[in-house]
């Protein structure tokens, strides 16, 4: 990433397509419209969606194709402010301590300046998405934010609103140019709706056949096109089955990498009955599958040719 | 394409959009109506789709409001403006009276723009299409509303003081958060310098512990004909769980699952129990116990179950489907959820055998298996749920004692 070059931000919904086919990514209209939206009006981008629909390839993309610093943080069950925005350097603070006694130092006003200043502070992913950064406003992916709690919500609202967070010791710091957002939920919870306000929101879907086929082009470009077309109609049609998780464009991608690694030119059904557990990664919807949708996934993958 | 190029009329509908919007229950205050302008300034408006999706973007914060927007949209662009050839022009000001509503629209939409005197339905068709469900439902169906008699003073301070010795039979769960605590296990850095530095002696060590919290709580209660008696009590019951804990999630079942939740946040009971009245259409119905269970662990359980929740099933276990398909769905609900408690309000007399099926089916599942006798008091119930239980056996899930 160090030698990319900066690119300026998209002016149209047109550019943004462009620019995220320059990274890779195969947007469709209604995606493009809302990144290119939270660009423009300096938004959020917030992504739902089911696991393994893209959606944090899309920041990581927006990082590559316009030249700047991706800073992930990825949320957890009890992420707090020492893990996600900063932290003092403990051992640090305690040798200067130990140092400003051994020297006869015993102004002790002077020395908590000295240990509360920015070369004792361990800078966390918010607040590194703060600081100026030479290629420009970072892209800040937040992602899976429906792992933390509501306090840190409740703190990422503060941080979203004013872009800046406050250091008791330090002061505030608020940065110059809003960083670009970028926070995606895989809703195994409602985020609060008063941090979606402050957002633009988007729900990323499953993909049609022709942009699923177009994403497996452009990410396993050594697959036969006849492989690809075919793993294509066989995964839209498992989305149709009566399925506890559906797969997502991950693990289409995954198939075909997997059926190239076997040696498979065509989906037949020993392909099919051999990978299954590269697709789907319930036990009761293989069992469903194997039972009741192979033959039409099948019939559907040869329909594809 | 500069601000000052967006005509005021654009504005306007804009905001008249907004207000249909809103009526209909999205959440949208006037921030998002400017962020909207603002949208539509940076965008080609002439653009159907751009259009779209650039309101859609802003309007919309969860999928469930997708469909819902999709079609006030239709209805509010596209018919209304009258000329189909031009989807919509954005130099005339759309008229809120104007009745050109053809399609069918959800009721929520038909009553929103009713009332802001958007569409042509007159009141009383409205008031007839509160008796006649829509085409969607089954006739094999018996689908009925339920008036509830409203909460004396009494019953809900006896109400609140029963929940006072309510505790679910589970212990609080370990967080990743910490408080200040003098014997703590761990050493809190923070404190410990600020203090030196404050004191400028020798170091004290500061410590803290980690905070405990109560599980989420997700309540499946089934509402069918077996547990009419039940119903009113019951909730009761669940208005106080939910307005007294936090993340309670609470779902009603008889022949299909309806999230109450929201209604019964209202803190009102008399008015909450209103609002789940007129959520729910399949009041004293048949149970499909295998049916609700698998369209709840399809929809809802990764949404709900997602921090290590208590699920709490208050149902008879009978199933006019006989038991079909339960099992999977019942195993599948153990182990989404951190515990499985089962309160049964049928087991009237001592000699209780689990005979019909769907009672069968259930029991190797479930941690708790809690029942009470003569369930006429929220603290009867309240006592039943609240005996400690035993750690989940996790070689076994037939560990169910009957009491």
């Amino acid at each position: 990433m160090e030698n990319a070059v900066k690119t300026n931000l998209p002016e149209s919904i047109e550019d943004t397509e462009a620019l995220l086919h320059s990274g890779d990514y195969v947007p469709y209209r209604p995606l493009a419209t809302a990144v290119f939206l939270s660009l423009k009006l300096g938004r959020p981008l917030f992504l739902e969606g089911e696991a393994g629909v893209g959606k944090t390839e899309i920041a990581k993309v927006l990082a590559t194709s316009l030249g700047r610093k991706l800073i992930r943080l990825q949320c957890y069950e009890g992420l707090d402010v020492a893990s996600a925005v900063y932290e003092w350097n403990y051992p640090r603070q305690m040798m200067a301590i130990r140092l400003a006694e051994s020297g006869g130092e015993s102004n002790t006003s002077e020395v908590a300046e000295n240990i509360y200043g920015y070369e004792y502070l361990i800078e966390r992913p918010l607040l590194s998405a703060l600081r100026p950064d030479s290629s420009g406003p970072p892209v800040l992916l937040i992602d899976e934010l429906d792992r933390t709690d509501e306090p840190f919500e409740a703190f990422l609202l503060e941080v979203l609103s004013e872009y800046q967070v406050t250091i008791p010791e330090l002061g505030t710091v608020a940065a110059n140019e809003p960083p670009i957002v970028v926070i995606t939920s895989n809703r195994t919870r409602e985020i609060h709706d008063a941090l979606k306000r402050r957002c633009l929101y988007h729900w990323v879907d499953y993909p049609d056949a022709d942009r699923e086929y177009a994403i497996l082009r452009n990410k396993v470009p050594e697959a036969a096109e006849s492989l690809s077309l075919q793993v294509v109609a066989a995964a839209q049609h498992l989305r149709e089955a009566d399925l506890f998780k559906p797969p997502g464009i991950a693990e289409t991608i995954d198939w075909v990498r997997a059926l190239i690694a076997l040696d498979r030119e065509f989906l037949d059904r020993d392909g099919l009955e051999e990978t299954l557990g590269v697709v789907l990664k319930y036990r009761d919807d293989i069992n469903h599958v194997r039972e009741k949708t192979v033959d039409g996934t099948l019939a559907a993958a040869s329909a594809a040719l | 394409m500069t601000k000052s190029m967006i005509s005021g009329a654009l504005a306007r509908n804009v905001m008249s959009f907004a207000r249909l919007l809103r009526s209909t229950g999205l959440p949208i205050g006037p921030a998002k109506v400017l962020v909207a302008i603002e949208a539509m300034a940076a965008i080609d408006i002439s653009c159907r789709e751009d259009f779209y999706w650039a309101l859609h973007s802003v309007f919309v914060d969860r999928h469930a409001q997708s469909e819902l927007f999709g079609i006030a949209f239709e209805q509010f662009w596209v018919v209304r403006m009258g000329d189909q050839e031009k989807p919509f022009m954005f130099d005339d000001v759309i008229d809120e009276q104007s009745d050109q509503t053809t399609q069918v629209l959800p009721r929520r939409l038909a009553d929103a723009m009713a009332e802001n005197g958007l569409a042509r339905k007159s009141k009383g068709d409205r008031e007839n299409s509160e008796q006649t469900p829509d085409g969607t439902w089954s006739a094999a169906e018996r689908l009925r509303s339920k008036d509830f008699e409203t909460m004396s003073t009494d019953e809900i301070v006896m109400a609140r003081r029963a929940m006072l010795d309510f505790r679910l039979p589970i212990a609080d769960v370990l967080t990743r958060r910490f408080q200040p605590h003098a014997s703590g296990r761990r050493i809190d850095m923070r404190s410990t310098l600020r203090k030196t530095i404050r004191t400028g002696a020798s170091i004290d060590l500061m410590r803290k512990k980690a905070v405990y919290r109560n599980p989420p709580l997700v309540v499946l209660c089934d509402i069918s004909g077996s547990m009419e008696s039940y119903a009113r009590m019951l909730l009761h019951f669940l208005h106080t769980v939910t307005n007294d804990r936090d993340r309670v999630h609470t779902f009603l079942f008889g022949t299909r699952l309806t999230n109450v939740t929201h209604q019964l946040a209202h803190s009102d009971p008399d008015v909450a129990l209103k609002k789940v009245s007129a959520a729910v259409d399949d009041w004293a119905g048949g149970t499909r116990i295998g049916q609700t269970l698998a369209l709840f662990n399809r929809k809802w359980s990764r949404r709900v179950l997602g921090q290590g929740a208590i699920v709490l099933l208050i149902t008879d276990g009978l199933d006019r489907d006989g038991g079909t398909g339960l099992t999977e769905e019942i195993e599948r609900l153990q182990k989404s959820c951190r515990r499985l408690i089962w309160l049964n309000p049928l087991l009237r007399f001592d000699g209780f055998e689990p005979k019909s099926a769907g009672i069968k089916a259930m029991l190797p599942y479930v941690d708790d298996f809690r029942s009470v006798h003569n369930l006429d008091s929220l603290s009867e119930l309240v006592e039943a749920l609240s005996i400690a239980g035993g750690a989940r056996n996790s070689t076994s899930t037939n560990s169910v004692s009957m009491q």
